[in-house]
């Protein structure tokens, strides 16, 4: 399968091994990856806050750019910000054919214009695993499942809310696909309060206290579930989850020290690939014991 | 009309006489699906348990008295159908319990007064004019009232504020409903004190930038009032209309962010730390002693990230522009250059303007 991939900022940034075990798995999948790679921030919810014509233009130039890929079925995104910002853009260009003239108006100049298509599509690569490859079709593809580990799941609010700006009317269980592909890679997916909640990262500048202490406790609540670890679908999550973990320990007052894995490592690792190539070395919260229990998989 | 069916309602009892802790009770009603959640709670009374305590009255999703969280998430039960509520029911019983982020009286009622309407009572939610007031009514332009009609929607049902992830972790914070009311009165152009209203809540540590973007208040809002819609738009006054530099980092972080990405195109993540710290300015934000101190705070996780091989000296440094960036700055100087800014609300967007979902554009076929 055929995709315009925007592999987002943080990816690329302050959470290279992301952007990195994608393009691993990428190929494991049968997925095709066409980076985008002149294409912009998806402004995070920050620069909505500033302008809301100026970011739904700006992503209207992505859009535009990923529908110009020849022969892909859709743009493929890793960030459930990039998700849940470029969504609330695309909402209000197809709601208003004036307005997208508008915003299409500026792009002219580039030779660039977003259409509105029903069949065209930008989704998460937990969507497109689930929705596109087909859980039946990842299943297949499980060389190496990881039993025996406890995977607790953190979608991120960007790709769980709202449910109606999110296509939860035609595919209502987008809310629990981080599960379900868990338990289909063989691990057991964890069940604690803070899997659907914030992570705080959008605060973490502008209040620390609430940023951390939402962070802590969701790592907390995980620990005492008895994950082994989280898995998130979003790296601005895995900043504050893993990067922050230390100072988050402090807010909630106790030990914390949970591995956060980013969703491609998280199948990279069941379709067989090592956690070093993943990038698992590059977390801040050391990702040893969740290796030591991959290789005796690999060894039994 | 259907035809009657066997739910279970698992109701979250407390009742501070008895002495008991909080605890379940199942009970067993014969409704037909359609009906609301709070018709059962209303059979349950009725023949089961007379002392059961819930506030309800119009049953219409009107009056906001019934706010419960069903199977977790913050509803009003009258608004709720059997049906639906089975269908995210665990073990098929439906789960009732009284809202989050107050505190308990009785069963499902909770302490509206305790932090709702503090809350409310906090942003001044009334007019503030100044001067001799008109010789008749108020002159007010259309397009003023239409942008804070979704903020006049609220009923305040208090459900935002069950479902709130700021307040879980600050009870301080003052919370979805009242900043919704708040912009309701900062849109409002027959009030003379927008500017002081917004310095208020922007300096406010538990004020407009202590919303997380969680979007829990849009989902489970029964008026599509958008509560984190209306603190959004809050910011966007204090940062571009009023330039309010806060101590709170917002409208650093927000022009720190902005101005990134017009000059890179992607996100220069090193510079936004700082960039936030000196309201928005690399070179303030490195030297302002306010700024400093923040970022010697940061250091221990930058020294972790260093550490990590997450972040490079390399990528701390130096940040890629676009190839064609010079188009990401033309996007910037069309939008800028407007007399005034361009939005769509669509809670607002009349119904002939809204096309039918799933149709072509009539844009196609333009390039």
């Amino acid at each position: 399968m055929k995709l315009a991939y925007w592999p987002g900022c943080v990816s690329r940034g302050f959470t290279p091994e992301l952007h990195g075990s994608m393009t691993l798995v990428a190929p494991k999948l049968d997925l095709e990856l066409v980076e985008l790679d002149r294409a912009n921030c998806c402004g995070a919810g920050v620069i909505a806050e500033h302008n809301q014509e100026l970011v739904d233009t700006l992503n209207a130039r992505t859009f535009a750019l990923a529908q110009g890929v020849e022969g892909a079925q859709g743009m493929m995104n890793i960030c459930s910000t990039c998700q849940g910002a470029q969504s609330e853009c695309q909402q209000r260009l197809d709601a208003d054919g004036d307005y997208r003239k508008g915003v299409n108006a500026t792009l002219r100049d580039e030779g660039l214009s977003y259409e509105r298509d029903g069949n065209w599509w930008n989704k998460n690569f937990l969507w497109v695993l689930v929705e596109e490859i087909g859980l039946a079709a990842l299943a297949s593809k499980v060389v190496r499942p990881l039993e025996g580990l406890r995977i607790a799941p953190f979608y991120g609010c960007y790709i769980v809310r709202p449910t109606e700006r999110l296509g939860f009317h035609e595919h209502p269980h987008r809310d629990k696909y981080l599960d379900h592909v868990i338990e289909l890679l063989g691990a057991e997916a964890v069940e604690y309060a803070g899997s659907h909640k914030c992570c705080g990262f959008p605060v973490i500048t502008m209040n620390r206290t609430t940023s951390l202490r939402q962070a802590g406790r969701h790592l907390a609540d995980a620990i005492d579930a008895g994950a082994d670890c989280l898995v998130t679908p979003c790296p601005l999550c895995h900043l504050n989850l893993d990067l922050q973990q230390p100072e988050a320990a402090k807010y909630v007052e106790r030990d914390l020290g949970v591995p956060v894995l980013h969703l491609p490592q998280m199948v990279g690792l069941a379709l067989g690939l090592e956690p070093k190539e993943l990038g698992m070395n590059k977390h801040v919260v050391k990702t040893g014991d969740v290796q030591r229990k991959v290789a005796e998989l690999a060894a039994a | 009309m259907a035809e009657a069916q066997d739910f279970t309602l698992k109701i979250r009892r407390f009742d501070p006489e008895s002495g008991e802790q909080a605890h379940w009770q199942d009970f067993g009603v014969e409704l037909d699906p359609d009906r609301s959640v709070l018709d059962g709670i209303l059979q349950v009374k009725d023949r089961e348990d007379a002392s059961l305590a819930i506030r309800c009255s119009c049953r219409a999703a009107i009056c906001g008295s019934c706010g419960v969280r069903i199977n977790g998430k913050s509803a009003l039960a009258c608004n709720t159908r059997l049906s639906d509520a089975k269908q995210t029911a665990f073990n098929g019983a439906i789960a009732v319990e009284p809202m989050g982020n107050m505190p308990v009286i009785k069963d499902l009622i909770v302490d509206m007064d305790a932090v709702h309407w503090k809350k409310i009572q906090r942003v001044v939610p009334w007019l503030l004019p100044e001067g001799d007031p008109p010789e008749r009514e108020y002159i007010v332009p259309a397009e003023a009232m239409i942008d804070v009609t979704q903020s006049m929607a609220c009923i305040q049902c208090g459900v935002c504020v069950s479902a709130c992830l700021s307040l879980e972790v600050d009870p301080e914070f003052i919370g979805p409903a009242a900043l919704a009311k708040a912009y309701r009165f900062v849109g409002d152009p027959r009030d003379d004190h927008t500017e002081e209203r917004l310095r208020d809540l922007a300096e406010d540590p538990h004020g407009i930038y202590d919303c997380t973007h969680c979007f829990a208040c849009i989902e489970v809002c029964p008026k599509d009032v958008a509560p984190m819609s209306q603190i959004m738009r809050l910011r966007r006054r204090a940062t571009a209309d009023f330039g309010i530099k806060d101590s709170n980092n917002g409208y650093g972080h927000e022009k720190g962010f902005v101005d990134i990405i017009e000059k890179w195109g992607t996100l220069h993540e090193a510079q936004l730390l700082p960039r936030s710290f000196g309201d928005g300015s690399m070179i303030k934000g490195q030297t302002e002693p306010g700024a400093v101190k923040q970022l010697v705070e940061s250091l221990p996780t930058a020294f972790r990230g260093l550490k990590s091989g997450k972040i490079t000296p390399r990528k701390a440094l130096l940040h890629p522009k676009l190839p064609d960036q010079k188009n990401v700055k033309h996007i910037y100087k069309e939008v800028h250059d407007r007399d005034k800014r361009i939005e769509l609300n669509l809670y607002i967007v009349s119904e002939n303007s809204v096309e039918e979902e799933g149709a072509q554009g009539e844009g196609s076929g333009e390039n």
